[in-house]
């Protein structure tokens, strides 16, 4: 396995945008992310060129907080809120599923949990576990961090479906006095937990699980 | 910087390890030994065939918004609804942020995201870069993660099943136009587009 040639070792850079390979120069540190100032511009696209995404631990650990700490209010705030003429009902995230599962379809109820509540959490441990592992230059299970690195960005977008419900049953539950329903903080929220994660996730450079690791396979 | 890089070279995007480009056959896909991630795949459609299935997800894309996408009943007093009516509502429910984002995820960037990939591809198919080609590869790439409409389609789903508790629920045609989309975007995720770099620039004459 150790055969296998690395860019960084053998002086290349692979373009994250356009993935064209191109010589990097030895011991520019802009180009290791470390610099804040702009990195070399690739010379077929015009992104910039870096050997690592710039300041990927400190940034993607800030977004993970971030988004954290907004995960908390979009829990516990009501997201919904069904009004009719005798009663006023608030619905959390978690009430809705209930709702789901109690009323109408457990298999439905089963999705929203999952986008809900299940892809955010594992958004966090996954991003979590990956960050430290990494900064320990851990050389523990890389192939399985690699995998779950791409699943995470794979499914991170999902988490968005409870926003769409709320904004679909929003515009569409309009009966006057009758019946309504509307958006409550707790969407806007989650909204913007949703978004963090997805700019956390961007923002981790999954090469750096591979980087100087203490026990090489 | 060199610019002066062999092309038959390809770096894993998610590990940093070097591989020699490798021609694929068609059901092929190359892995990266390292971390088993999908370095490339053969490419089934040629840029005339992946122009026609934009145009037909943007024709679709017009249908889904000029069309309801559910109308609710309540004692025949009837409600529908279309993608720009839920936004509005968001954006006077004081719900601003949201409406924000769902305009973005569902129609500014998949539109955008379209049209990009239509004018492109019409250039593609003639075998030359379309004006403007680099910048809009690279706008291409920081718009993709960001175009919603197959999640939007589930989270349909899930408000008619909630709404049938309470409502008459029909499903009106911009729902299905979103369906058929979904399924061309799923058509569409595993085309790689690295190969129109390869393109020339169009002549300047």
């Amino acid at each position: 396995m150790s055969a296998l040639p690395r860019a960084i070792d053998l002086g290349l850079i692979g373009c994250r945008v356009c993935g064209l390979v191109c010589r990097s120069v030895v011991g520019d540190a802009r180009l290791d992310g470390d610099g804040l100032d702009d990195a070399m511009a690739c010379p077929r696209c015009g992104a910039a060129l870096r050997r690592r995404k710039s300041a990927s631990f400190a940034s993607t650990w800030a977004l993970l907080l971030a988004a954290f700490l907004l995960y908390i209010p979009a829990n516990v705030l009501p997201i919904m809120r069904t009004a009719s003429l005798n009663d006023i009902d608030d619905n959390t995230i978690i009430s809705g599923v209930v709702e789901l599962w109690v009323k109408g379809s457990p298999g439905l109820a089963v999705i929203v949990f999952c986008a809900s509540i299940v892809v955010p959490m594992l958004k966090f441990t996954v991003l979590a576990t990956l960050l430290t592992s990494s900064q320990r230059h851990s050389g523990w299970a890389p192939v399985q961090r690699a995998k779950l690195y791409r699943f995470v960005e794979l499914i991170g977008y999902w988490s968005m479906l409870d926003v769409f419900v709320v904004a679909l049953l929003s515009g569409l539950v309009r009966f006057n006095v009758l019946s309504r329903v509307e958006p409550l903080p707790g969407v806007i929220f989650f909204g913007l937990t949703v978004v963090l994660t997805m700019f956390a996730s961007m923002s981790f450079d999954p090469r750096l699980i591979w980087d100087d690791r203490v026990t090489d396979e | 910087m060199d610019t002066g890089a062999p092309e038959q070279l390809v770096i894993c995007k998610y590990c940093d390890t070097v591989y020699r480009r490798c021609r694929l056959a068609p059901g092929e896909v190359a892995e990266c030994p390292r971390c088993r991630c999908e370095l490339e795949r053969y490419q089934w459609l040629n840029p005339a065939v992946m122009l026609a299935l934009v145009l037909t997800a943007l024709l679709l894309f017009v249908q889904a918004n000029v069309w309801p996408i559910v109308t609710l009943g309540l004692n025949g007093q009837y409600n529908g609804v279309r993608l720009w009516g839920m936004i509005i509502a968001m954006w006077h429910e004081d719900a601003a942020v949201v409406a924000v984002i769902t305009a973005v995820t569902l129609f500014f960037f998949p539109l955008l995201k379209m049209l990009l990939l239509g004018w492109l591809l019409w250039f593609a198919r003639l075998g030359v870069r379309a004006p403007g080609f680099a910048r809009l590869m690279v706008l291409l790439h920081h718009v993709n993660p960001w175009t919603m409409s197959e999640v939007f389609v589930l989270g349909a789903l899930v408000s008619i099943v909630k709404a049938h508790l309470y409502f008459e629920v029909v499903a009106d045609p911009g729902i299905y136009a979103y369906a058929a989309l979904t399924v061309l975007i799923t058509l569409f995720s595993g085309v790689d587009l690295r190969d129109l770099w390869d393109m020339p620039e169009r002549d300047a004459t």
